[in-house]
């Protein structure tokens, strides 16, 4: 690999947290004067506006205005605001690389600011759904080709020369037929009296010129603060005259305290107060789960404190959840009809007519998304302004519900966002920041920080749900499936904002189970009942685990029925390259985006299959106990095939030597961090496959720790991840996600590759022990 | 009160003796780089050096710690070695998040201090302590090769 180009880095002022405040954050943008009123007019609506895809359809959508994003010092030092959290994805670098190259800018000049959670100002800031690229790479151009118009314009102007004679080139504006040249630091000043120009104005690079986008040179901006220690993220946040606070929780959802006692906590050394946080009835929502606070000078004896207290629970409706039983119930309701959710053909007709029935269940358990820093939020309140510092996905819609909790008017609230170390959905919802909100207001606007452990983190995280998919295939005397019968159950994410929401949700079945892209006739797709009982919350990836084990498990297993080649025998599942309208497969919901810019496209995935199994050496001889597995998944809007080589020893140890992930996501912006995206959720996809699970026992997590809730670790990582990059430099083409769809196809490749090496059949996650011989 | 010598300076540290080496440093000092990640040595975010060795502040109380030279992520920019382990890190992509490297650097440049030219198995066996929930181990094991290699060539 080559050697990555750093630039200035982060404004790490803007990272200096103590003393740090909102006006602060406006002089940093204001460094050129490139801050002001105005800019491009609101988008008017139509009442007849057909539906809103993609950006559009987000919640205040994109902005594209240079002046929001863009500010040029006149040391010639330019600063691209990130809107967008960061939590290992890149994003910090990748977006503010489409502005700078658009922009003509120099990367060693660039520094990136942090944008506060206000999406009026900076467009929908949700960061989840593998969305950041797809959505803001359009307006991020746009923003960079204004901002460099104008300093054209300027240029031009100050020489008296036609527009057209001048041009940008590497943070100067040139008039090459006098050899004149500016600087941007030159130009900044009279740039920013310029008005904004029409969007129609704006002439976009040509791929070829580009600089940065799609050459994944350059290092992260946050790499050498996070390999010296100085990165902040939300848990290293210092303020003057902070507390510290943990937080008792109900072990139940829906809980609440009965009573307690606090005598013994308050006489540990450094406890200052107790306070205790009201539970909100149900549904969870992304309210807090109220408990008891233990507030002390140190973040230790916030532990020591809370060890301390002596609290009585009741336990509420929910208190007889028992993984065990669920999975019995479910499995229950998977052998019995279910609410129809896609329907073609005659599939019990074809079912009774076929040689030969084949059926299997796949279970799979809650998860916890478990980020490395725990979540963690500070907050003060000083003269009625709130100001928060967080690790969090939702700066907006923290902002929104803080407000609401403290009664105080949106712009009362500053949401100042950290790095995060990790997200994966968990910071997404921030219940957390809330409980800091309350507690700075129970001392009087005094700063809190709120930590958790990762006691609290496995015990009250928005968990992945727990499934059991149901799969069932009539096969015709050559083991070519005739009909297609998929049950679906599981709890949904429904359920944490509406409580009698007992069936999946559009989004849910539109991730792999009901646009399941196989040319087969006959094909029925039911979602049984199912209640949830603890609070269910998106995890990386979401419900395309499941169904992507589920049915790429599935499809090896008729393809070893039928004594095929398991990728021919998917590639004739698939069927010929064609463009599926998604709402003709009844995914009403298309992950949010056109169907006709997004069609399920089988050609594509077809060629991630061909280009994952090529460079695998599908067919080629293993050692002994050795066994290769393909998979391939469509999710947030990419393709992805993989083949993984696993080695099980003679004691069931299971080694995975090498993983071939083929991917195609469209334009490749940053190709360099899609690939150690691809890389990670090859191992966080080995960690949940091998390891992970939570389960409940009388309503409560029976894992605390990671002894109990384990992580892969080196040792047990694959050894050697191979990204296939599929041709991604056509910039017209669409987009797709890269953070999540790495994830799915892995539990299911190491599970086909264990049955090419051992004859055994995984059909419950995690792997665990299944393949120990005793 | 206890005093500590922490990357080369003499620190008074007013905590109850019981205390976290972790806590006194994130809490106490303000040396926010070593990281809290499950407070019972399970993930090896805090990882430092007491007298060379990679140790786990979480579990580690500062009353044990008189007399002794602890190192932290602060101080790896000036040792020879810290500084070849977060060149390569930085050379080769390796953080997502970044959450977990400060632990990792610490445990990396602890076993290019004790082994200049590790094998596959002696990365296995140093950093295993380390979680990546982001999953960068092949990464790391190739910055720390990396590392190993220039330590190799330095004059």
């Amino acid at each position: 690999m080559k050697a990555l180009v750093e630039n200035s880095g982060a404004d790490s002022d803007s990272f200096s947290i103590i003393n740090v405040s909102r006006r602060r954050f406006l002089k940093s943008l204001a460094l050129g004067g490139f801050v002001l009123a105005g800019g491009f007019p609101p988008v008017a609506l139509a009442e007849d506006e057909p539906k809103k895809y993609g950006a559009d359809a987000m919640p205040h959508g994109w902005v594209d205005n240079p002046l929001v994003f863009v500010a040029i010092a006149e040391d010639g030092s330019v600063s691209i605001v990130c809107h967008r959290s960061e939590m290992g994805q890149g994003i910090r670098t990748s977006l503010p690389l489409v502005v700078a190259d658009e922009l003509e800018a120099n990367w060693l000049h660039v520094k990136v600011v942090q944008a506060p959670g206000d999406e009026v100002r900076f467009g929908n800031q949700d960061t989840d759904g593998s969305r950041s690229m797809r959505h803001f790479f359009m307006p991020m151009r746009r923003v960079g080709a204004a901002a460099r118009l104008m300093l054209e314009t300027a240029a031009a102007a100050q020489w008296r020369v036609p527009l057209t004679e001048v041009r940008a080139e590497l943070h100067h504006v040139l008039h090459p037929a006098s050899g004149k040249r500016l600087s941007y630091g030159e130009l900044a000043k009279a740039a920013a009296k310029l008005p904004v120009p029409d969007r129609e104005s704006l002439k976009l690079k040509q791929p070829e010129d580009f600089r940065y986008i799609g050459k994944g040179e350059q290092l992260s901006v946050d790499g050498r603060d996070i390999v010296s220690g100085r990165a902040q993220y939300g848990i290293d946040t210092r303020l003057p005259d902070m507390l510290h606070a943990v937080v008792a929780r109900p072990p139940v959802m829906g809980g609440k305290v009965l009573h307690y006692d606090a005598a013994e906590a308050l006489k540990v050394p450094d406890v200052i107060k107790v306070v205790e946080i009201k539970s909100s009835p149900l549904p969870a929502d992304f309210n807090p789960l109220g408990g008891v606070a233990v507030i002390a000078k140190h973040t230790w004896a916030a532990i020591q404190g809370r060890k301390a207290l002596k609290i009585d629970w009741d336990n509420g409706p929910h208190a007889a959840y028992d993984s065990a039983a669920y999975r019995t119930e479910m499995e229950a309701a998977a052998r019995q009809p279910g609410k129809v959710v896609r329907n073609q053909g005659d599939v019990d007709a074809a079912l009774n007519s076929a040689a030969q029935r084949l059926a299997a269940e796949y279970y799979a358990p809650h998860l916890a998304q478990a980020p490395m820093e725990p979540p963690a939020a500070a907050v003060r309140i000083v003269n009625g302004h709130c100001e928060v510092w967080a690790c969090t996905q939702a700066p907006q819609l923290t902002r929104e519900r803080v407000a609401k909790w403290l009664d105080l008017p949106e712009d009362k609230v500053t949401v100042n966002v950290t790095l995060l170390g990790g997200g994966f959905g968990r910071k997404s919802k921030p219940d957390y920041v809330i409980e800091a909100a309350l507690l700075s207001q129970a001392m009087h606007g005094q700063a809190v920080k709120v930590t958790w452990t990762r006691e609290d983190d496995l015990r009250h995280a928005y968990f992945h749900t727990v499934s059991l998919e149901r799969l069932e295939a009539g096969l015709d005397s050559r083991g070519n499936p005739l009909a297609w019968l998929h049950r679906t159950v599981a709890p949904s994410i429904g359920a944490t904002f509406a409580p009698d929401s007992k069936h999946q949700i559009p989004p849910e079945l539109g991730m792999g189970v009901v646009n399941v892209p196989f040319a087969i006739a006959n094909l029925r797709v039911e979602n049984p009942a199912a209640e949830a009982h603890t609070r269910i919350g998106w995890f990386r990836s979401v419900s395309n685990i499941p169904r992507a084990f589920a049915i790429q498990s599935f499809v090896a297993e008729l393809a070893s029925a039928a004594g095929r080649d398991h990728k021919d025998y998917l590639l004739d599942l698939i069927g010929p390259a064609r463009r599926i309208d998604p709402r003709e497969i009844s995914d009403s919901w298309n992950q949010g985006e056109s169907p006709e810019i997004y069609p399920v496209d089988t050609g594509r995935l077809r060629r991630v299959i061909e280009a994952a199994t090529d460079a695998a050496g599908w067919g080629r001889d293993v050692p002994k106990g050795h066994g290769l597995g393909l998979a391939a998944h469509y999710s947030f809007v990419t393709y992805v095939a993989v083949v993984a080589e696993v080695a099980v020893d003679e004691e069931g140890k299971l080694g995975i030597p090498r993983v071939d992930i083929a991917v195609d996501c469209g334009p490749q912006v940053n190709p360099e961090r899609i690939r150690s995206q691809l890389e990670g959720a090859c191992i966080m996809g080995v960690s949940l496959a091998s390891l992970g699970e939570i389960g409940f026992k009388d309503g409560a997590v029976l894992q605390d720790n990671f002894h109990a809730y384990q992580l892969t670790r080196i040792d047990d990582a694959p050894r050697e991840i191979r990204v296939h990059l599929l041709p991604g430099s056509d910039y017209d083409k669409p987009l797709g996600g890269i953070g999540e769809p790495g994830l799915p196809p892995i539990a299911p490749a190491l599970c086909n590759a264990i049955f090419a090496a051992t004859g055994r059949r995984i059909r419950q996650l995690p792997i665990k022990d299944q393949l120990r011989k005793d | 009160m206890i005093t500590l010598s922490i990357n080369g300076v003499q620190r008074s540290i007013d905590l109850p003796p019981d205390t976290p080496l972790l806590w006194a440093l994130r809490d106490g000092l303000g040396l926010t780089g070593t990281k809290y990640g499950c407070g019972i040595a399970l993930c090896g975010a805090c990882t430092v050096h007491v007298d060379g060795q990679a140790t786990l502040a979480c579990v580690t109380p500062i009353s044990e710690l008189a007399g002794k030279n602890i190192q932290t992520i602060e101080a790896m920019a000036e040792d020879a070695t810290g500084q070849k382990v977060q060149a390569a890190w930085l050379s080769l992509g390796v953080p997502q998040c970044g959450y977990c490297q400060p632990g990792q650097v610490m445990a990396a440049t602890a076993l290019l201090k004790h082994n200049a030219q590790p094998a596959d198995a002696d990365i296995d066996k140093a950093m295993s302590r380390n979680i990546c929930r982001c999953g960068t181990y092949t990464r790391i094991r190739a910055a720390i090769k990396q590392a190993a290699g220039e330590l190799e060539n330095a004059p």
